[in-house]
C-alpha cells in the first residue's frame, strides 16, 4: 500500500495544499465517522476522494469548509487553521474555498445571475445583496463563466427551470465566482446521468488545469475517478486505506476500500 | 491564466414593466399610509395617558371574580356548540357552491362566477353583521350566533375546498371517465379520494377559527360567551371580564392543541 | 425461479371495514342532533325566522344612502385604520416571524416569541379593541392598535412557518461562500418565502379591512358605530346602504391585492 506523501510534522512543499492532522469526527459518542484523518491534500489538479457510503468520504469534506464541526483535529489551509475559526475569519476562510453540491443547491426562486452572484456574497455587504448591486466587473466575470460552462445566455432564467446537469453547471460557476484558492466538490455527479455526469467532471477537471485551482471531489464512480483524477484517496471505516495516482490503484485496493467483490463483477 | 472580463454586458434584474409596476406599487403604498397618517383622528393625551390606564385595567381585573365562574363555563359551552353547529352548515352548505366554483369539475363560466360571488359576499360580510341580521330575522339568542357563523364561513370552505378541487390529478379523473362512469361516481371515488385530507384540514383550520368568532358574536346579542362578557362590560365588572377573557383563553388553547393533535395524527 | 403461491384472502370482504371513522361518524351525529337542541333549534323559530326575514329584508330596499357624509367620512376612517394597521403590522411581523422560527434561533428566542405570537392571536380583534378603548380612548387609534396586534398574530406565525419550511440545502450553499447572515437571510432565506409573505400581508389587508369596518361598534372608529346606531334605531335601509359600501372596498381591496402579489411574485 502506498505510503502518505509527507511526514505529518513536515511542511508541504505546496503552498496551496490542505493537510489534515489528526482530524476527528463523532457524530456520536464512541462512534467516530472520522478517526484521526492524517492527509495533505494535493494544491493542484483534480483529487478524487473514493469510499463506500456512509464511510466519511462527505462529512470529511464538509469540515474542510466547517459545514460539519470537526471534533479535533487541524485543518491547514496556507498556514491557517480553519478547525479553530469562527465568525468573521470563518466567513472570510469560506470565502476562498468553494463548494460544489449533490443535489446542485441552487437558490431555486432566483436566476442563474443571481445564483452565480451569491459567490461574492463574501466580498460585498449585506446591504448591496438586497439592492443586487454587484460591482460590474462581478456581473462581467458572471457572463464569462456562464460561457465557460457552456451555458452563454443563461443569465436570466430562473434556477428551478433548468435540468440537472445545467444546474450543476451553475453550481460549478458559482464556486469558480468566489476565486476560490480550493474547490470542494461533494458527490457532484451522484444526481445525474452518465453523459452528464461525464461533462461535469471535464468541466471540473478543465477549471483545475486552466485556473491552477485544486478540485477535491467527493466520488462514488471508481471509473470517473479513475479517468479524470490526477490523485486518488480511498477510504474506509472513516480512514485512508490509499493514496496514490490513479494508474496504481488495482482491484486488490478497491477491495479493500469496497469490500466483497461481487460489485466489481 | 486571467481570464479578462467583458464589461460590455449589462444585466437587469427586473425588466422595465416590471420595475414600473413595483416604483407604482410602491408609491400608491407610500401614498395610503401618509394619507391615512395625516386625516386619521387621534388624541395625543389619550396616547401619553395609555400605560397609566392599562395599569389600572389591570388592577381592577384582579383577582378575578369566582363567582362569575360557573355561568361563564356555561355560556362557553354554548359557545362551543355554536361554533361546531355553525361549521357543520357551512360546510353542508359550501360543498356543492364549491362544485360549482371549481372549473375542472363545472366547466360552466357563469355558474362558477355566481358561486364566487356567493363566496365573497359570505366572507366581505363580517360574522358580527351576519349576527345582527341573523338576530332581526331569529331573534336574539344562539341561533342567530349559530347561522351567523354558518354563513360566515361557507366563503372560505368553500373557496379553499374549490381550490384544492382545482388542484387535484386530471389523470385519475380521466380514466374514470373513459371507464364510463357517472358524474357522481367521479366526484365520490374520483375526487373526494383527492381532496379529502384538504377537506379535513380546512374543516378544522374553520372550526378553530369560528370558536374565536363564535365567543364574541353575544357582543350583539347572538348568543355564546359573548354574552357574559357584554354584561359584565356594561357594568364596569372587570374581575368579571377577566374570567370571562381566561376562559376564552383556555377554549382557544385547547381548541388550537385538538387540532393539531387531529392533523398530526389523521392528516 | 422460486415458486410464488399467493395465500387464499378472504373473499368475501374486498373492502377493510374503517371501524374507527364509523364511529366517529356516528359521535358527531349524535352530538349534532344534542347540539341543536341546546341551540334552539325548532321548527317554529325557523317558521317564524322566515317570516321575520322577509319583513326585514323589505325594510332593507331600497338602501337608503341620504346620509352620505356620513358614510363616506366612516368609511375613509375605516380604511386609514386597515392600512395603518396593516403596515405597522406586517413591519413589525418580520422581525418576530424571525425571532419564532426555531431553524434560525435558538430555542430561548423562539419560544417566548411563538407565546407571544399565540397571545396576539387567542383574542378576536374586538376583544382586543375594548381593552385598547379602555386603555386609550374611543377613536381610530384603539382600532388600529387592536388590528396590530392581530396582524402580529396572524403573519408573524405563518411567516415563522415559512421559514421553518424553506430547504435548509439552498441557506447552506449560500453559508458556504463565506456569506454574513444577513446575507444568507437576503440571498438563501428570503427568495424561497418573500411569495409567501406577501400572500400573507395582502391576506391580512382584506382582514384588516373587513374588521376595521366593525371595531367601530365598541368604539374604536370607523364605520361600525354608524352602522350599529343605524341598526339599533331600525334604519335597515341605512345598514343596507353602509353593507353595500363595504363589500364594494372589499371587492376593490382583493383587486388591489392581487396586484400587489402579481407585482411581487
Amino acid at each position: 500500500m502506498p505510503a502518505l506523501d509527507s511526514s505529518p510534522n513536515g511542511e508541504p512543499a505546496d503552498p496551496r495544499a490542505l493537510v489534515l492532522r489528526g482530524l476527528t469526527k463523532e457524530y456520536r459518542k464512541g462512534s467516530p465517522v472520522l478517526s484521526g484523518i492524517d492527509l495533505v491534500l494535493p494544491g493542484s489538479g483534480l483529487t478524487a476522494i473514493i469510499g463506500p457510503s456512509g464511510t466519511g468520504k462527505s462529512t470529511l469534506i464538509r469540515c474542510i469548509n466547517r459545514l460539519v464541526q470537526p471534533t479535533s483535529g487541524e485543518i491547514l489551509l496556507g498556514g491557517q487553521d480553519l478547525a479553530t475559526l469562527s465568525g468573521r475569519p470563518l466567513r472570510n476562510a469560506r470565502r476562498r474555498i468553494g463548494m460544489v453540491f449533490q443535489e446542485y443547491n441552487l437558490v431555486e426562486r432566483l436566476t442563474v445571475m443571481e445564483n452565480l452572484l451569491c459567490g461574492r456574497l463574501g466580498y460585498v455587504s449585506a446591504w448591496r445583496a438586497w439592492l443586487r448591486k454587484f460591482p460590474a466587473r462581478d456581473i462581467a466575470r458572471a457572463f464569462d463563466l456562464l460561457d465557460a460552462v457552456g451555458l452563454p445566455g443563461f443569465a436570466t432564467r430562473r434556477a428551478d427551470a433548468l435540468s440537472g446537469g445545467q444546474r450543476q453547471r451553475v453550481g460549478i460557476a458559482r464556486a469558480i465566482m468566489q476565486e476560490p484558492e480550493i474547490i470542494l466538490a461533494d458527490e457532484p455527479t451522484s444526481s445525474l446521468d452518465p453523459k452528464t455526469s461525464v461533462e461535469i467532471m471535464e468541466i471540473l477537471s478543465k477549471f483545475a488545469a486552466e485556473r491552477g485551482i485544486p478540485v477535491i471531489v467527493n466520488i462514488h464512480n471508481v471509473e470517473l475517478a479513475r479517468r479524470f483524477a490526477s490523485r486518488v484517496i480511498g477510504m474506509s471505516g472513516g480512514r485512508i486505506v490509499y493514496d496514490g495516482p490513479p494508474q496504481q490503484l488495482t482491484d486488490a485496493h478497491l477491495k479493500q476500500i469496497y469490500g466483497g467483490e461481487n460489485w466489481m463483477e | 491564466m486571467t481570464v479578462t472580463a467583458r464589461l460590455d454586458r449589462e444585466w437587469q434584474r427586473f425588466t422595465p414593466m416590471r420595475r414600473l409596476s413595483r416604483f407604482a406599487f410602491y408609491l400608491f403604498a407610500v401614498a395610503a399610509l401618509v394619507v391615512s397618517l395625516q386625516t386619521i383622528d387621534v388624541i395625543p393625551e389619550f396616547l401619553y395617558d395609555a400605560p397609566a390606564q392599562m395599569a389600572d385595567l389591570f388592577g381592577r381585573m384582579w383577582p378575578l371574580d369566582p363567582s362569575y365562574i360557573k355561568p361563564t363555563l356555561k355560556s362557553l359551552v354554548e359557545t362551543l356548540h355554536i361554533a361546531t353547529v355553525g361549521t357543520v352548515i357551512a360546510i353542508v352548505l359550501a360543498v356543492p357552491v364549491g362544485l360549482l366554483a371549481a372549473r375542472n369539475v363545472t366547466p360552466n363560466p357563469a355558474l362558477n362566477l355566481f358561486a364566487k360571488f356567493i363566496f365573497v359576499t359570505s366572507r366581505s360580510i363580517n360574522s358580527l353583521v351576519w349576527a345582527l341580521l341573523f338576530v332581526a330575522v331569529f331573534g336574539p339568542g344562539p341561533l342567530a350566533g349559530t347561522f351567523a357563523i354558518a354563513f360566515r364561513s361557507i366563503g372560505f370552505t368553500g373557496k379553499l375546498f374549490a381550490e384544492a378541487l382545482e388542484e387535484s390529478n386530471r389523470g385519475s379523473i380521466e380514466a374514470l371517465t373513459a371507464a364510463g362512469a357517472s358524474k357522481l361516481s367521479t366526484l365520490v371515488l374520483g375526487y373526494w379520494p383527492q381532496v379529502r385530507p384538504a377537506f379535513w384540514s380546512i374543516a378544522l383550520f374553520r372550526w378553530d377559527i369560528n370558536i374565536r368568532e363564535s365567543a364574541v358574536l353575544g357582543l350583539v346579542g347572538a348568543g355564546g360567551i359573548g354574552v357574559a362578557l357584554d354584561t359584565a362590560l356594561d357594568l364596569l365588572y372587570w374581575d368579571q371580564v377577566a374570567v370571562v377573557l381566561l376562559a376564552i383563553l383556555v377554549v382557544v388553547i385547547l381548541a388550537e392543541i385538538v387540532v393539531t393533535t387531529v392533523r398530526a395524527r389523521v392528516l | 425461479m422460486s415458486d410464488v403461491t399467493q395465500p387464499s384472502a378472504d373473499r368475501s370482504k374486498p373492502f377493510a371495514a374503517n371501524w374507527g371513522a364509523r364511529i366517529g361518524w356516528c359521535v358527531l351525529a349524535v352530538y349534532l342532533v344534542y347540539a341543536c337542541s341546546q341551540l334552539g333549534f325548532s321548527a317554529e323559530r325557523f317558521s317564524a325566522g322566515i317570516e321575520h326575514g322577509q319583513r326585514f329584508i323589505a325594510r332593507m330596499f331600497p338602501p337608503n344612502f341620504g346620509r352620505w357624509e356620513l358614510i363616506a367620512s366612516g368609511i375613509a376612517e375605516s380604511l386609514q385604520i386597515a392600512v395603518i394597521a396593516t403596515f405597522a403590522g406586517v413591519l413589525l411581523s418580520l422581525p418576530v416571524g424571525l425571532m419564532a422560527a426555531r431553524n434560525l434561533m435558538p430555542a430561548w428566542i423562539s419560544w417566548p416569541t411563538r407565546g407571544f405570537i399565540a397571545l396576539c392571536r387567542s383574542f378576536h380583534p374586538i376583544i382586543v379593541a375594548i381593552l385598547f378603548v379602555k386603555a386609550i380612548g374611543f377613536g381610530a387609534l384603539a382600532g388600529v392598535m387592536a388590528l396590530i396586534v392581530a396582524s402580529i398574530g396572524f403573519i408573524s406565525k405563518l411567516f415563522a412557518e415559512a421559514i421553518e419550511e424553506i430547504s435548509a440545502k439552498q441557506v447552506e450553499a449560500v453559508r458556504a461562500t463565506g456569506a454574513g447572515f444577513l446575507s444568507v437571510l437576503i440571498m438563501g432565506v428570503q427568495p424561497q418565502v418573500l411569495p409567501r409573505f406577501i400572500g400573507f400581508a395582502t391576506y391580512q389587508l382584506d382582514s384588516n379591512l373587513r374588521n376595521s369596518t366593525m371595531v367601530g361598534i365598541v368604539g374604536g372608529g370607523g364605520i361600525g358605530a354608524s352602522l350599529f346606531t343605524a341598526y339599533q334605531r331600525f334604519d335597515f335601509d341605512v345598514v343596507l346602504a353602509i353593507l353595500i359600501v363595504i363589500v364594494s372596498l372589499i371587492m376593490v381591496a382583493e383587486i388591489v391585492s392581487g396586484w400587489a402579489r402579481q407585482v411581487f411574485q
